[in-house]
C-alpha cells in the first residue's frame, strides 16, 4: 500500500459518502451538441434558481450535505433533442431544455418530485411519453459499456470517475500485472483497433513490448477525421480520465514512459477537457513518476492538431508531432518498432484506449460476452443522415443495420424531416474510407470482416443514413472531393489520382461522360487502391468503388442516358413548366437570369433548354408548383 | 505598439517551447492565437530561432489547414461541410452566405476584413447538422434564412459600434 | 555454413547479401525496376509507387521499403503491377508541361524515357497542368514547376545530403509543390547554387541555366577574343555525352571542339590550380606559423564559400583568401592578354567550361567584376558544351585531339587531381611537404587522402610538427564537421571541402548521372590522367614558375594579392525587410534596430530588446524611436549586434545600448 491508493481509496470512499447525503443530482449536458444550443446558460440557471429557491445549491462536492447537486456531464448522445438534462436519483430526461424552463423544473420536479411532463420525450412512433433513458428506445436497445459513464458523470472531476471504479485498472496494471500478462489479457480479450482497420491490440503492444529501447512512446489518436463521426469527440469530453487510464495500462504493457494525446484542432472543448483530466492526474501522482508505488513512470500530453485529416494516419501523426508536414511515411518500419523519433511507438484510438480499463477491471469473459468471436465487445457509432435519432450510440458488434436504423434510430426521413417508410436506400460507414452499405446488407452482423467483405469498413464508426432521394453518384463525389483535398500529395497515385477520379465524377454528373468514363474510373479507383501508400489512398477509392458496385444502374443512368434517378444532379435535370398549373404569373420569367422563359401573360410559360442554366431560381419562385425538374 | 505586444509576445512564445524545432506546430498555433494569421516575417524570424530552414516552416505553415498566411477577417464563418452536414445541403447555406456577403470561391473574405466565409470538414456537431462556427460560435441546425439572420444581425451590431465609437 | 539466404525474383534465385530492400536485390538481379524516388544515398520516401512489385502472400508492395526476408518468392511483371505502372505514368504526364521536344532533359528525362519504355501511345486522364510560374532569378538554376513530379529528390537532397532546405514542400494534395520559402525566387534564399538537386531532378522540373547563346553570340563577334578554360572534372565527363565511358579522358578531342566552335584561344583551369596550389600552400604555411585562422578552409568551391558565409561567419577569417582557379585565370589572362595583345579587356570573353552549376554564380559575385567588366565572363557546364558541340555536328569521338595552347595551357598532374574530392588536399600536400623539409621526393602520390566517404581525416608529421587535415565532400558532412570544429571535439589545421559528394566529378553541370559508380569511374579517369602526365606538383611546372618572375613577383605578394585572392562576407540568408515594431510621432525619429539572427539569438538579443524597451518606457521615449528587429547585420561573429541611429553597436550589451539611446535621444528630452 502507498499513498495513492491510499489516496484513491479515500476519495473514493468520500465521494460515495457524500453523494449519499444529497438529495437530488442534476446532470446538465455539456456535449458540444448540447453546448451549441446552449446548454450552459441552462447549468448556469439551475445554479441561480435553485439558490433563489431556498434549497441549497452544490457545484463541488465536498462535504456530506444535502442538496441539489448541479453538474456538467459529458456528451449524453441524443444530440437532436438536446440540451439534455437528467434529473437524479429518479433518472428522468428532459429534452430540449431552455433557461426559461428551469424555474418549472425545480418547483415541479426538485421540490415535488413530480415529472414535468412537457419536456419529456415522445417516442414519436408510438407516442408514448418516456420518462427517462430506460424508456426510451435511442437507449433502450443501446448496449453502453464505453460510453457507460459518459454522459453520466462530470468529466472534469476527476473524483467522480475514481469514484466509479476509476484507476483501479491503471492500479492493477502498475502493481499486480506483468507487461507480459497486460498484453497476455489485451490479446485474450480480442479487442481490435476501433479506428479503422480492426488490427488487434494486444498483438500491437506485444510488438512494442518486445523492443528493447529505452525510449518508447504511447500515443492516443485523437484526430477523428472523418466527416460525420464524433464517436471520440464524445469520450474525449465526456470521460477523458478513461483514456489516460487507458494509456497509463498501455505504457505499463510495452514500457513507455511518454505520451501524447493528439486531439483534432476542431475539437476544442475536447482538448480543454483532456489537458484539465491531465492536470488532475497529475496532481494526484496518477501520471508522473512512480505511478502506485510503481517503479512505473508515465508522462503525458496534449498535442492539438492543425487541421489535416491525413493526420489520422500513423505515420502521419508521428510526423506532426515531430513537426513536421504530416506526410505518412512507408511501413515497415512499423511504428511499434520504429515510430517517434525513431522509437518503439504504439497508437491507438480514443475508444480502444477507453475500452482498455474496463477489460482490465471487469475481465476478458465480461468483454468477450459482447460482440462476436472474432469481433468481440462493443462499438460506439456516430448515427446521421435522413434518421429520426441522430447521436452517438455504442452497440456491441455484430449488431445488425436493420436494428440500428429502426430499433435505435427510429426509422428513415424524408427531406422534410418526417418518417419516410421504405424510405431507406443506403448507408454509408465509414466516411471517406468506407463504403455503402444496401437494403441487401440489412441482417449482416456489422463487424469488422463482415463489413471488408461487403466492400465497406467499420472505420472510426460514423454512420450517414440516405434516404432515397439520394444521387449516390453526388455521395461518391462528395467522398471524393473530401479525400482529395485532404489527400497529403505525398504519393502519386493518391495525389494525382483522386484528382482525376473526381474530375471523372464531375464529368458524369455534369452529363459529360461516356461510355468509356466508367472504365477508366474503375481502372483508376482499382490502381489509387492498390498503389497508394498509406491507408487514406488506399481507401479513398472505396465510396466510388462500393457505390459503383452498388448502385451501378445510377451511374448508368447518368453516362447513358443523362439522366439522374434522385433528381439531385441539376446539370441533369430538365425544367419544364406543367401547362396546366402555370397560370401565366410571369414571375419565373421575370426572375430567370438568363431569360429562358417567354410566355404572354395569364397563359403557360416556356422554357428553352438551351438557354436554361438550371439554376433552379424559377422553381423557388413559382408559387403555383408548376415548375417541375424533371426526367427527360 | 500592438506590433511590439505581438512580437515580444512571439518571442515568449518561441522561449517556452524552449525554441525546439518539434515544437513548431504548437508555436504555430500560439503565434497565430495572437496575430490571427502567420505573417511571413513572423515566420521567418521562427525559422532561424528555430534553426530550421524557412521553407520547411512554409512547408509547414500550408500544409495544415488551420494556419492561414493572409490575414483573416474578423468574423470567421467557417460552415461545416462533414458528411451528416452535407447530406443536409449544408452548402446551401454556404452559398447563401457567400452571396449575402458578395464572396465566391477564391474570394473567402470581405473588402471591409469584417467577414471570412470557409467550408470546414467537420465539426463534431453532426447531430445538429447542418452546423456552421464563427469565430468561436457554434451555430446548429440552420437553414439559409437562419444563416442569413445570423450575418444580418452582425452586420447590425458592427454598425452601431462603429457609431457609437464615432460618438465617443 | 549455411547461413545464405536467397529469393525468388521472377523465377530466379538471388542471393541475399547486405541489400536494405527488395528493390536493390531486385536491381542486383539484373531487373531494372523503374523509380522516381529511390536514391540509394537519400532517405526512402516511398511515393513514386513505381516499384511495387507483388511477393507471395503480401499482396502488392513498395519494393523500396520492404526488407528481404527469407525465400520471399517475388514477381515483378504482373498484369496487375504492369496495369498499375502505366496508370501511374499516365497520371504524371497528364499533370505535365506537354513541351517535352524544346525541353533542356529531353534526351535524359526519366518520365520521357519511361512513357517509351513502358509503351504508353495515350494519356486517358484529361491535362490538369496549371502553367505555373517558371523561376529563372538564379543564376545556377532554373525551377520549372510544370514538369515536377514531386518525387522530392531535389527536397531531400538538399536538405540531407547539403542541409541547406532552400527548397522543400509546401501546400498538400493537388497544390503540393516544391519551392523556396513563401514562394520566393531561387535567388533570395538560401540556395548555394550547388545544383544538386538539378543533379537529381528526374525531369527536366530543375536544371542548369544555360548561358549557350550568349556563348555563341561572343564566338560570332569578330570584335571578340573568346578564350577557353576548361575545368579538371570535364575531360572524363564530357565523352559520356557521345557514347564514351565515363571516365575515359577527352582532353584532346574537346580542345579540337572548342577551336572548331571559334575559340581563339584554349586553355586548362588546371593551370590555375597548380597556381592555387602554390598560393594557398603558402598561406597555409604562413597561418601554421603565425598560428593564425586555423584550420584554413580551402576556397576553391563557390558553394561551399556561401556556405561558409550564410551559416558560418564566424568562419569566414578561415576560408582562404585565394580565389578558385577558375577566377584566378579569368582575372590573370584578361590582365595579361589585354597587354600583350593591346586589346580592352571588354573584348577578351573568358568562357569556362566547368562541372558546376556553383561557377555560375562564382563568376557573378561583385568581388569579380571591375568597372561593369566580368574576370569570367560566362560559365558552360559540361552539360552545355556537350550540347554545343552537338549543335555543331562534330563527331566527338572520332576528332583528331588537340593541344591546349601556352602557357595557360600547361598543367601539372597536381592541377588535374583538383576534380576530384582530396585533390586539392593532396596538390597542397606534394607541395607542403618538399616546401617545409626542403627536400625533393621521388613519389608523388598520397593515396591516403583519396576515397569515397564524406569525411575523411588524416594526420601527419612534417619537419617535427604534427599535422591534421579534414577532406569533406557533401555539404551536410562539412556543417557537421564545423560542428564539431566548433565546439572544439575535434582541431584540423587544414580542412578541403567539397559541396558535391565526391567533389567535382560529381558536380550538377556533369552530364546527367544518378549512380556513384559512374561518379567513381570518374575519378578512377582523374588520377590516371594525373598518373599520365609528365610532372606531377604545381611547384615543377615551368609555366608558373615563369610566371611568378616575370608577371606576379613574390608569391602572396601585391600583384598576387590583386589578381589572385579576394575577400569573402558574412551574408543574409533571405532577403528579407525588417519588422518595424514602434514608430516614432516624426520622421525623424530615433532609428533602433535589434539583430534577431539565429547567432544574435543564441547570444541574448532578447534581453537587449526588452532592455531598450523598458528603458524607452520608462522615459516616454516611445513615439520619438523606431524600433525594428532585423534578421541579420551581417557580423554574426560579433553579436549580438544593435544599431542606433548610425552606431552600430557590436557585441551589445543592455547598458552600452541604453547609454547609446540616451545619447542620441538628448536633443528630444
Amino acid at each position: 500500500m502507498n499513498w495513492t491508493l491510499l489516496g484513491l481509496n479515500k476519495i473514493k470512499k468520500d465521494f460515495s459518502l457524500w453523494e449519499k447525503s444529497v438529495n437530488h443530482r442534476v446532470l446538465v449536458c455539456a456535449g458540444t451538441g448540447c453546448l451549441v444550443n446552449g446548454s450552459m446558460k441552462v447549468y448556469e440557471e439551475f445554479i441561480r434558481i435553485i439558490e433563489k429557491s431556498g434549497l441549497h445549491v452544490i457545484v463541488e462536492l465536498k462535504n456530506e450535505e444535502e442538496g441539489v447537486w448541479v453538474s456538467k456531464s459529458g456528451c449524453q448522445g441524443f444530440c437532436q433533442i438536446g440540451p439534455l438534462v437528467t434529473i437524479l436519483p429518479e433518472n428522468i430526461l428532459y429534452t430540449k431544455v431552455k433557461p426559461e424552463d428551469v424555474f418549472d423544473i425545480v418547483e415541479t420536479t426538485l421540490k415535488k418530485g413530480e415529472l414535468l411532463h412537457r419536456l419529456l420525450y415522445i417516442e414519436p412512433h408510438m407516442q408514448k411519453i418516456c420518462k427517462g433513458t430506460e424508456d426510451i428506445p435511442f437507449y433502450q436497445r443501446q448496449c453502453r459499456f464505453v460510453l457507460s459513464k459518459c454522459g453520466a458523470i462530470d468529466p472534469e472531476d476527476i473524483r467522480e470517475y475514481i469514484a466509479r471504479n476509476g484507476y483501479l485498472g491503471a492500479l492493477r496494471a502498475c502493481t499486480e500485472m506483468t507487461p507480459e500478462e497486460i498484453c497476455k489479457t489485451i490479446t485474450d480479450s480480442g479487442l481490435r483497433g476501433r479506428g479503422g482497420g480492426g488490427f488487434p491490440t494486444g498483438k500491437k503492444w506485444d510488438t512494442a513490448r518486445v523492443q528493447v529501447s529505452e525510449k518508447k512512446y504511447v500515443i492516443c489518436n485523437g484526430d477523428e477525421g472523418d466527416p460525420g463521426a464524433f464517436m471520440d469527440m464524445g469520450v474525449m469530453e465526456g470521460n477523458p480520465h478513461s483514456i489516460i487510464e487507458g494509456m497509463i495500462i498501455a505504457s505499463r504493457a510495452i514500457g513507455a514512459d511518454e505520451g501524447y494525446v493528439y486531439v483534432r484542432a476542431e475539437y476544442p472543448l475536447a482538448v480543454k477537457r483532456m489537458r484539465k483530466a491531465i492536470k488532475d492526474a497529475y496532481e494526484l501522482g496518477l501520471l508522473g513518476s512512480k505511478i502506485f508505488g510503481s517503479d512505473h513512470t508515465f508522462h503525458l500530453q496534449v498535442m492539438e492538431g492543425a487541421g489535416a485529416f491525413v493526420c489520422g494516419e500513423e505515420t502521419a501523426l508521428i510526423a506532426s508531432i515531430e513537426g513536421k508536414r504530416g506526410m505518412p511515411s512507408p511501413k515497415p518500419p512499423f511504428p511499434a518498432i520504429s515510430g517517434l523519433w525513431g522509437k518503439p511507438t504504439i497508437i491507438n484510438n480514443v475508444e480502444t484506449l477507453s475500452t482498455i480499463p474496463l477489460i482490465i477491471t471487469e475481465g476478458v469473459e465480461k468483454f468477450r460476452q459482447m460482440g462476436t468471436e472474432n469481433s468481440p465487445g462493443t462499438k460506439t457509432f456516430a448515427i446521421t443522415g435522413h434518421v429520426l435519432n441522430t447521436g452517438l450510440i455504442e452497440m456491441p458488434l455484430g449488431v445488425t443495420l436493420r436494428e440500428i436504423v429502426y430499433g435505435v434510430a427510429g426509422g428513415i426521413t424524408g427531406d422534410d424531416g418526417h418518417v419516410m417508410s421504405d424510405g431507406f436506400k443506403a448507408a454509408q460507414i465509414g466516411g471517406p474510407s468506407g463504403g455503402c452499405l444496401t437494403i441487401e446488407h440489412f441482417d449482416l452482423p456489422i463487424d469488422f470482416d463482415s463489413l471488408k467483405k461487403a466492400g465497406a469498413m467499420v472505420g472510426s464508426g460514423g454512420l450517414v443514413m440516405m434516404n432515397k432521394n439520394t444521387c449516390m453518384v453526388s455521395v461518391a463525389r462528395f467522398f471524393m472531393q473530401f479525400t482529395q483535398s485532404e489527400s497529403c500529395g505525398k504519393c502519386v497515385p493518391c495525389r494525382e489520382g483522386t484528382k482525376q477520379m473526381l474530375s471523372l465524377l464531375d464529368d458524369i454528373i455534369e452529363g459529360k461522360a461516356t461510355e468509356e468514363t466508367l472504365e477508366i474510373l474503375e481502372d483508376l479507383a482499382q490502381a489509387v487502391q492498390k498503389g497508394s501508400l498509406c491507408g487514406l489512398g488506399k481507401t479513398a477509392p472505396n465510396p466510388v468503388l462500393s457505390t459503383l458496385r452498388y448502385f451501378r444502374e445510377e451511374y448508368e443512368a447518368h453516362v447513358k442516358h443523362k439522366y439522374c434517378p434522385a433528381g439531385k444532379c441539376r446539370a441533369l435535370i430538365k425544367f419544364t413548366i406543367d401547362s396546366e398549373l402555370c397560370k401565366g404569373c410571369t414571375l419565373c420569367a421575370n426572375k430567370c437570369p438568363t431569360g429562358a422563359i417567354t410566355g404572354e401573360k395569364k397563359t403557360p410559360h416556356r422554357i428553352d433548354p438551351f438557354l436554361c442554366i438550371k439554376c433552379g431560381v424559377c422553381i423557388q419562385t413559382c408559387k403555383f408548383k408548376a415548375i417541375k425538374g424533371d426526367k427527360p | 505598439m500592438e506590433t511590439l505586444r505581438k512580437f515580444e509576445r512571439v518571442l515568449e512564445i518561441v522561449e517556452q517551447n524552449g525554441r525546439q524545432p518539434s515544437r513548431l506546430i504548437p508555436i504555430l498555433q500560439a503565434v497565430q492565437a495572437e496575430y490571427r494569421y502567420l505573417p511571413e516575417e513572423v515566420l521567418t524570424f521562427i525559422a532561424t530561432s528555430l534553426g530550421v530552414s524557412p521553407a520547411k516552416v512554409f512547408g509547414v505553415a500550408t500544409f495544415y489547414s488551420l494556419f492561414t498566411l493572409k490575414p483573416k477577417g474578423k468574423y470567421h464563418i467557417r460552415v461545416c461541410n462533414g458528411t451528416a452536414c452535407h447530406v443536409k445541403s449544408s452548402m446551401e447555406i454556404f452559398k447563401t452566405i457567400q452571396k449575402k456577403l458578395n464572396l465566391r470561391d477564391g474570394k473567402d473574405t470581405t473588402e471591409d476584413m469584417l467577414f471570412t466565409v470557409e467550408t470546414v470538414n467537420c465539426l463534431g456537431a453532426c447531430g445538429l447538422a447542418p452546423a456552421m462556427v464563427i469565430n468561436e460560435e457554434v451555430y446548429g441546425q440552420l437553414t439559409p434564412e437562419r444563416a442569413t439572420e445570423i450575418i444580418e444581425d452582425i452586420i447590425q451590431k458592427e454598425a452601431t459600434h462603429e457609431l457609437d465609437s464615432f460618438g465617443a | 555454413m549455411n547461413e545464405y539466404n536467397y529469393i525468388t525474383i521472377d523465377n530466379k534465385e538471388v542471393l541475399v547479401e547486405d541489400e536494405k530492400n527488395l528493390l536493390e536485390l531486385i536491381r542486383k538481379a539484373g531487373i531494372n525496376l523503374p523509380t522516381f524516388c529511390y536514391h540509394s544515398d537519400l532517405s526512402v520516401y516511398g511515393a513514386c509507387r513505381l516499384c511495387m512489385v507483388e511477393v507471395e502472400g503480401m499482396g502488392l508492395v513498395p519494393s523500396c521499403s520492404t526488407p528481404p526476408s527469407p525465400n520471399m518468392r517475388v514477381k515483378t511483371n504482373t498484369e496487375e503491377i504492369r496495369k498499375m505502372r502505366k496508370i501511374i505514368v499516365e497520371l504524371l504526364l497528364a499533370n505535365h508541361s506537354q513541351s517535352c521536344p524544346t525541353c533542356q532533359k529531353s534526351a535524359d528525362c526519366q518520365l520521357q524515357i519511361l512513357a517509351r519504355r513502358l509503351g504508353i501511345t495515350e494519356i486517358r486522364f484529361k491535362n490538369q497542368n496549371k502553367n505555373l510560374p517558371i523561376d529563372d532569378s538564379s543564376p545556377s538554376i532554373v525551377r520549372d514547376p510544370n514538369k515536377c513530379v514531386l518525387c522530392g529528390d531535389c527536397v531531400r537532397i538538399c536538405s540531407e545530403v547539403q542541409s541547406v532546405g532552400a527548397i522543400d514542400f509546401a501546400y498538400r494534395g493537388a497544390n503540393t509543390i516544391v519551392i523556396p520559402s513563401f514562394g520566393k525566387d531561387l535567388d533570395k534564399v538560401e540556395c548555394i547554387n550547388c545544383g544538386q538537386c538539378a543533379r537529381i531532378c528526374p525531369t527536366g522540373a530543375l536544371t542548369p541555366k544555360s548561358e549557350i547563346e550568349h556563348v555563341w553570340k561572343a564566338l560570332h563577334d569578330p570584335e571578340k577574343i573568346v578564350i577557353a578554360q576548361i575545368a579538371p572534372a570535364v575531360r572524363v565527363a564530357i565523352g559520356e555525352m557521345f557514347g564514351l565511358e565515363p571516365g575515359v579522358i577527352s582532353t584532346g578531342q574537346t580542345v579540337a571542339a572548342l577551336r572548331a566552335m571559334g575559340f581563339n584561344r584554349v586553355y586548362d583551369t588546371c593551370f590555375t590550380a597548380d597556381l592555387t596550389v602554390i598560393e594557398e600552400s603558402n598561406e597555409f604555411i604562413r597561418r601554421v606559423s603565425q598560428n593564425k585562422n586555423l584550420p584554413q578552409f580551402t576556397s576553391c568551391c563557390p558553394a561551399w564559400v556561401k556556405f561558409v558565409e550564410q551559416y558560418y561567419p564566424e568562419f569566414v577569417q578561415h576560408l582562404s583568401s585565394c580565389r578558385s582557379p577558375q577566377q584566378m585565370f579569368g582575372a590573370l589572362t584578361k590582365e595579361i592578354i589585354s597587354a600583350q595583345f593591346n586589346v580592352e579587356k571588354a573584348n577578351i570573353i573568358v568562357v569556362s567550361i566547368m562541372p558546376c552549376t556553383a561557377k555560375k554564380f562564382e563568376a557573378k559575385r561583385p568581388e569579380f567584376i571591375h568597372d561593369g567588366i566580368k574576370d569570367v565572363d560566362y560559365v558552360l557546364t559540361t552539360q552545355e558544351l556537350g550540347r554545343m558541340i552537338e549543335e555543331t555536328g562534330l563527331n566527338f569521338s572520332e576528332l583528331e585531339p588537340e593541344s591546349f595552347n601556352l602557357p595557360f595551357g600547361f598543367k601539372t598532374g597536381a592541377g588535374v587531381i583538383f576534380g576530384n574530392s582530396g585533390g586539392v588536399s593532396e596538390a597542397v600536400l606534394r607541395y607542403t611537404t618538399e616546401k617545409l623539409t626542403g627536400e625533393k621526393r621521388e613519389h608523388y602520390e598520397f593515396k591516403n587522402v583519396r576515397g569515397d566517404n564524406g569525411i575523411r581525416e588524416i594526420k601527419f608529421n612534417l619537419a617535427d610538427k604534427d599535422f591534421s587535415m579534414a577532406i569533406v565532400s557533401g555539404l551536410g558532412n562539412a556543417r557537421e564537421l564545423l560542428e564539431k570544429i566548433k565546439s572544439k571535439e575535434v582541431h584540423y589545421d587544414f580542412v578541403e571541402v567539397m559541396a558535391c559528394p565526391g567533389g567535382c566529378v560529381g558536380g550538377a553541370g556533369q552530364p546527367v548521372f544518378t549512380e556513384i559508380e559512374i561518379r567513381r569511374k570518374r575519378a578512377r579517369g582523374i588520377y590516371d590522367n594525373d598518373r599520365m602526365l609528365e610532372l606531377h606538383k604545381s611547384q615543377d611546372n615551368p609555366y608558373i614558375i615563369e610566371l611568378y618572375s616575370s608577371f606576379l613577383g613574390e608569391v602572396g605578394g601585391e600583384k598576387a594579392h590583386k589578381l589572385l585572392h579576394t575577400h569573402y562576407k558574412s551574408r543574409k540568408r533571405i532577403a528579407d525587410e525588417d519588422m518595424h515594431l514602434t514608430y516614432a510621432d516624426k520622421e525623424e525619429g530615433l532609428e533602433v534596430n535589434v539583430c534577431f539572427g539565429t547567432s544574435c539569438f543564441i547570444k541574448g538579443a532578447q534581453r537587449i530588446f526588452r532592455g531598450i524597451l523598458d528603458y524607452i518606457n520608462a522615459n516616454g521615449l516611445r513615439n520619438k524611436v523606431n524600433v525594428s528587429a532585423s534578421f541579420c547585420f551581417e557580423s554574426c561573429e560579433r553579436g549580438p549586434v544593435a544599431r542606433i541611429g548610425d552606431h552600430v553597436i557590436e557585441r551589445c550589451t543592455v547598458d552600452l545600448a541604453i547609454e547609446t539611446i540616451k545619447k542620441e535621444t538628448e536633443p528630444y528630452v
